[in-house]
């Protein structure tokens, strides 16, 4: 669904990504870990080109991502193919992004209606169907600031979900919450996941969550992947230093 | 008050001369000064230079020099230009500089979160701003926008001084008649003061309406 060749991302002389490569099949959940500063949410915002890339190249459902290839090189996209494409994709923010001057139901169909073209009264029905799912039925006509961060949250998922995406980029979605309102953002990401046929690929720093869920679990450090593998195997047997380093950090948590 | 009263078709005929300049100089200007805040922020390097320069001229150049500048030096480079249209220029340009300015810095306030968000849905630049960054900089840009407007209403009566016959124009017609200076300016200064606290009232209003839950 998701395959990312050889990529390169640089932000003048800073090497953030050197040389990524991962393939994200259909349906499956992909964690990715590591501290700070290591490039995975660059990774992820190079994926719906919110980031652009000096080399390699992504492809989300067969797509090349933000360039086109001609005679062997790659030229920028236009913009409409890039708004496509990104379409396909949806992504939940760390900070919600939540669009303040609409009601939650809004913040929910605005993208369907406006990108997909789909009836409002179609968007409306199916609006409340994802706002329930995430256990909001009732905020529906609310607005952002009148809702709790994990509120938000959910809405913002309900938000992603509701564009139908190929795939869905969580950017620690749950690093911004109070500690008392994560549980119920990863209950919700815990519901998506067992369902068929959502590939997702989530930026976290909650490994009981990367364990219980995650098809596969990325450690990347330093703008690499180091370590790569079941949860069992990448959280339980690291073979690297730095992942061991890593992972004893947050034993003790 | 008699005078006032005994000349009232001279001053409505003036009045009418600085209502219809003040608009359309309002509507060109905002406009234009949307435009203008755009580009400042979005346009490609040129564009935000020329708009730049455009910007600091004309906001550093007295209003009155503005309007000097286009009834005299227009003609002098061969331009023919009446005195309304050289005053609706001299203040669209100077309305235009201000409004550019406070659309800017009212775009530039929003979250680049939001401008994330909507890229990530998939919509281009023009849906983008249209639908999700500019509801969202209209409650900054509103307050400063009226200020802007009760200036240029206030700068209209600069035009007296090349001969447009509006409020002022006309006040000084009755005054040459009349030789009663305190009534008939007292009266000129009430009518500014009037359709100053109308467009303030039309600001209030629009900003309610503009404005979306931000607490509890």
């Amino acid at each position: 669904m998701v395959r990312i060749e050889d990529l390169h991302k640089r932000y003048g002389e800073l090497h953030v990504l050197k040389g990524i490569d991962l393939d994200v099949a259909p349906g499956e959940v992909v964690c990715i870990v590591g501290p700070s500063g290591s490039g995975k949410t660059t990774l992820l915002r190079c994926v719906n080109f919110l980031e652009t890339y000096q080399a390699g190249r992504i492809f989300v459902a067969g797509a090349l991502v933000g360039f086109q290839e001609r005679n062997g090189k790659l030229v920028p996209a236009r913009e409409r193919d890039i708004a496509r494409l990104r379409a396909e994709t949806a992504m939940v923010f760390q900070q919600f992004n939540l669009f303040p001057h609409m009601t939650a139901l809004r913040n929910v169909t605005f993208g369907p209606i406006k990108v997909r073209g789909v009836a409002p009264t179609v968007a409306d029905a199916r609006g409340r169907e994802l706002l329930a799912r995430v256990g909001l039925a009732e905020k529906a006509e609310t607005y952002p600031a009148q809702l709790s961060g994990g509120q938000q949250q959910r809405v913002a998922i309900a938000r992603a979900l509701a564009m139908e995406p190929k795939v869905m980029l969580f950017d620690e979605v749950t690093s911004a919450l109070d500690p008392e309102l994560v549980g119920e953002v990863l209950a919700v990401m815990r519901g998506l996941a067992a369902s068929a046929g959502v590939t997702m690929m989530v930026v976290t720093h909650e490994m009981r969550f990367a364990r219980d869920v995650a098809d596969r679990v990325v450690f990347m450090d330093q703008g690499v992947i180091v370590e790569q593998g079941s949860p069992a195997e990448v959280l339980d047997q690291p073979r690297s230093e730095r992942l061991r380093a890593f992972l004893s950090r947050f034993r003790e948590g | 008050m008699a005078t006032v009263i005994d000349n009232a078709d001279l001053l409505l005929i003036g009045l009418r001369v600085t209502v219809v300049l003040a608009a359309i100089v309002i509507v060109c200007g905002s406009a234009l000064g949307l435009l203008g805040g755009i580009g400042l922020l979005y346009g490609s390097w040129p564009v935000r230079w020329l708009l730049r320069v455009y910007v600091d001229v004309i906001r550093g150049t007295p209003l009155l020099v503005l309007i000097f500048l286009a009834f005299y030096g227009l003609p002098a480079l061969g331009i023919a230009i009446d005195g309304f249209w050289a005053a609706t220029l001299a203040l669209g340009l100077f309305a235009g500089a201000h409004i550019s300015e406070i659309v800017r810095g009212a775009i530039a306030a929003v979250p680049g979160g939001q401008s994330d968000a909507g890229r990530a849905l998939g919509l281009t630049f023009w849906p983008r701003l249209r639908y999700v960054i500019l509801p969202q900089a209209g409650p900054a840009i509103l307050p400063p926008w009226v200020n802007t407007a009760t200036e240029v209403v206030k700068g209209t009566s600069l035009v007296a001084l090349v001969s447009v016959s509006d409020l002022l124009f006309s006040a000084q017609k009755v005054l040459e008649r009349t030789g009663e200076a305190m009534p008939i300016y007292l009266a000129a200064a009430a009518i500014y003061v009037v359709l100053n606290l109308t467009i303030s009232r039309l600001g209030a209003r629009l900003e309610r309406r503009a404005s979306f839950a931000t607490a509890v």
